[in-house]
């Protein structure tokens, strides 16, 4: 029926409303807030410490700083999309089908519209927090010593908002949480290789090159590496209304998909 | 009015899979009335109550829902309507007393305004400090108590319940039955979903009974007896011996039933016989050897299983 489908994509229509559902979702992890934080930190920590240690005996210096502060930025910006993709697939795939909460939800007065949009405000914000746990290790490493760092925090919350909007994209769509590892292996692993987190772009194929650099992570990587690095990045504008615009599009698709789902 | 539901059809799919699930639908609450609908598995319910609130999209058809058009302001309409839907759905991350806090603030109410509250909340559903329980602890009975109170956090003027006691002991339907008649002495409208028909007699002012889609019947309770079914049966069962036959009650009924009811259904093992004046028929049974009887007025549940059949549904 074109009619109905017109319906369901029509546009978000937003309202603070979806605040108390974000608070619903940030008085849950308050409740084990140090293991979430700790849980989002380690992984990234570990690699970054291994490889940057490991790894840096070999390759003394990239493109002029030391590996493991190269390699800074690329553990930020990555650990924020999985964090944010994370939150989005498995925490909001329980939320929205296993425990039904936005089916309560709904029975108040409140749209399925405010609570996609409080689902994605709050994976961003989420992936926030831990982004700035992250930061603080960074930090205290001395891999990262300008002030301009601290501007890296609301580019981490913009690439958690584009995560997260893509994720709920996958969400809307998922019979059930096995379909999340597709997303991880043919999307988000191959992302994470080919976004100059781990090597500068300009190793892989020219080719592949222009594939790669219009990667969200990329985008992300190109604004968060030289803030850490006490730089103003090249071409703000473009990586940021990229990650705007990927945010603003997925968003739209994944409530699209959700009402679809939900509201027959 | 509280709602007002007219020519509701909606169907599920498209092109050739497309089902009609409810298929022309009349529904009008009065202010302060029990209103049930009774159905078989299938036959609607939880449809047109997902209608009735704006969560699904009638196909056809006009609501109004606390004097409010459905769906364009559902949302706000909502606001003056608590839901016990019906599966559980309390967030298990939270206790009892969280639970109730929590869903206040998606109506807007203040936690300040709500925490006085809770224990008075907690009481009316029969969970006196249960305030920092969690969820997973309480039993089937508990919860579907707790989603009752969750209901009534915005002091809602029209509540909707489906299938409230479905799987609760005998103990926590009596409590749920109290507490949703001390909501009508109160002024509170409800509209409520079951499969018992003696919760829908106990209860409700008026009730439909509503099959694949279609309303059968309406009226209240002795309305809707007295228009769609004979008022007295006479159940028949047992091994009959009379007449040479050596078989069961659906032997009898085969030669007998005709003559002395006016209208008799087999079901296992049972004849159930209806009729205006149960004196002929009993009169004869007393002479048939092995043959045992109940004879009883008859009541909703006649009419239900009169109006939608005997097989099992789904
Ligand atoms: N989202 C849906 N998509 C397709 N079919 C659906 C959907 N929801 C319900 N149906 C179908 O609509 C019919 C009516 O379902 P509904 O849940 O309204 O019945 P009900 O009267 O509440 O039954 P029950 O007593 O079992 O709860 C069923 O045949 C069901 O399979
Ligand atoms: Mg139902």
């Amino acid at each position: 029926m074109p009619h109905a489908t017109a319906l369901h994509f029509a546009p978000p229509r937003l309202s603070l409303r979806f605040l108390a559902v974000w608070r619903r979702n940030f008085l849950v992890w308050k409740k084990l807030a140090l293991p979430s934080i700790v849980g989002n930190l380690a992984d990234p920590v570990i690699y970054m410490l291994g490889l940057g240690y490991g790894l840096g005996l070999l390759v003394p210096e990239v493109e002029g700083v030391s590996y493991i502060a190269f390699l800074a930025g690329g553990t930020l910006a990555y650990s924020t999309m999985n964090a944010a993709t994370f939150e989005a697939l498995y925490s909001g795939f329980s939320r929205m089908h296993v425990q039904k909460t936005w089916e309560a939800i709904m029975n108040a007065p409140i749209a399925l519209d405010d609570i996609v949009a409080a689902e994605l405000v709050w994976a961003a914000s989420k992936s926030c927090l831990a982004g700035v746990a992250i930061l603080a290790v960074i930090a205290a490493f001395g891999f990262t010593a300008s002030p301009l760092a601290l501007a890296a925090i609301p580019v981490v919350f913009l690439t958690g908002l584009c995560f997260a909007a893509l994720g709920l994209i996958m969400t809307a769509l998922a019979p059930s949480y096995d379909f999340f590892m597709y997303y991880f292996t043919l999307f988000i692993t191959p992302m994470t290789l080919l976004s100059g987190v781990f090597f500068p772009q300009g190793q892989l194929p020219d080719s592949v090159q222009l594939i790669a650099s219009a990667l969200p992570l990329s985008h992300a990587v190109s604004l968060i590496r030289p803030l850490l690095l006490g730089q103003v990045p090249a071409q703000i504008g473009l990586h940021l209304g990229v990650l705007a615009l990927i945010t603003v599009l997925a968003f739209w698709l994944a409530l699209g998909l959700t009402r679809r789902r939900l509201l027959k | 009015m509280p709602l007002e539901i007219s020519g509701l059809v909606k169907r599920f799919g498209t092109g050739p899979d497309a089902r009609e699930v409810v298929r022309g639908l009349d529904l009008k609450l009065e202010r302060g009335e029990c209103f049930a609908l009774l159905g078989p598995n299938g036959a609607g319910k939880t449809t047109t109550l997902r209608c009735a609130l704006g969560l699904a999209e009638a196909s056809v058809g006009s609501i109004r829902l606390c004097g409010l058009p459905v769906p364009a302001q559902a949302r706000e309409a909502r606001a003056r309507v608590g839901v016990v839907p019906q599966t559980d759905s309390l967030d298990p991350d939270f206790t009892c007393a969280e639970n109730l806090v929590v869903f206040a603030g998606y109506f807007g109410i203040p936690e300040r305004d709500i925490r006085p509250r809770v224990p008075e909340l907690l009481a009316f559903a029969g969970l006196e400090g249960k305030e920092n329980a969690r969820i997973q602890s309480l039993s089937g009975g508990m919860k579907r108590r707790l989603t009752l109170a969750r209901a009534l956090v915005n002091k809602p003027e029209l509540l909707i319940l489906d299938e409230p006691t479905t799987g609760l002991d005998p103990q926590a339907r009596h409590l749920i039955w109290e507490r949703l008649r001390r909501l009508t002495a109160e002024g509170t409208t409800i509209l409520l979903t079951t499969h018992f028909m003696d919760e829908a007699e106990r209860l409700a002012h008026r009730l439909a009974i509503l099959d694949t889609g279609r309303i059968l019947a309406q009226g209240s309770p002795r309305e809707v007896i007295a228009a769609h079914i004979e008022p007295q049966v006479v159940e028949v069962f047992g091994d009959w011996t009379g007449e040479g036959a050596a078989s069961g009650a659906a032997a009898w009924a085969a030669r007998h039933a005709e003559a002395l009811s006016r209208r008799c259904e087999i079901s296992g093992e049972t004849a159930f016989c209806y009729t205006d004046d149960a004196a002929p028929l009993l009169a004869h049974l007393a002479h048939q050897p092995g043959l045992r009887t109940l004879h009883r007025p008859a009541n909703l549940e006649d009419v239900f299983l009169k109006l939608t059949g005997r097989e099992l549904r789904d």
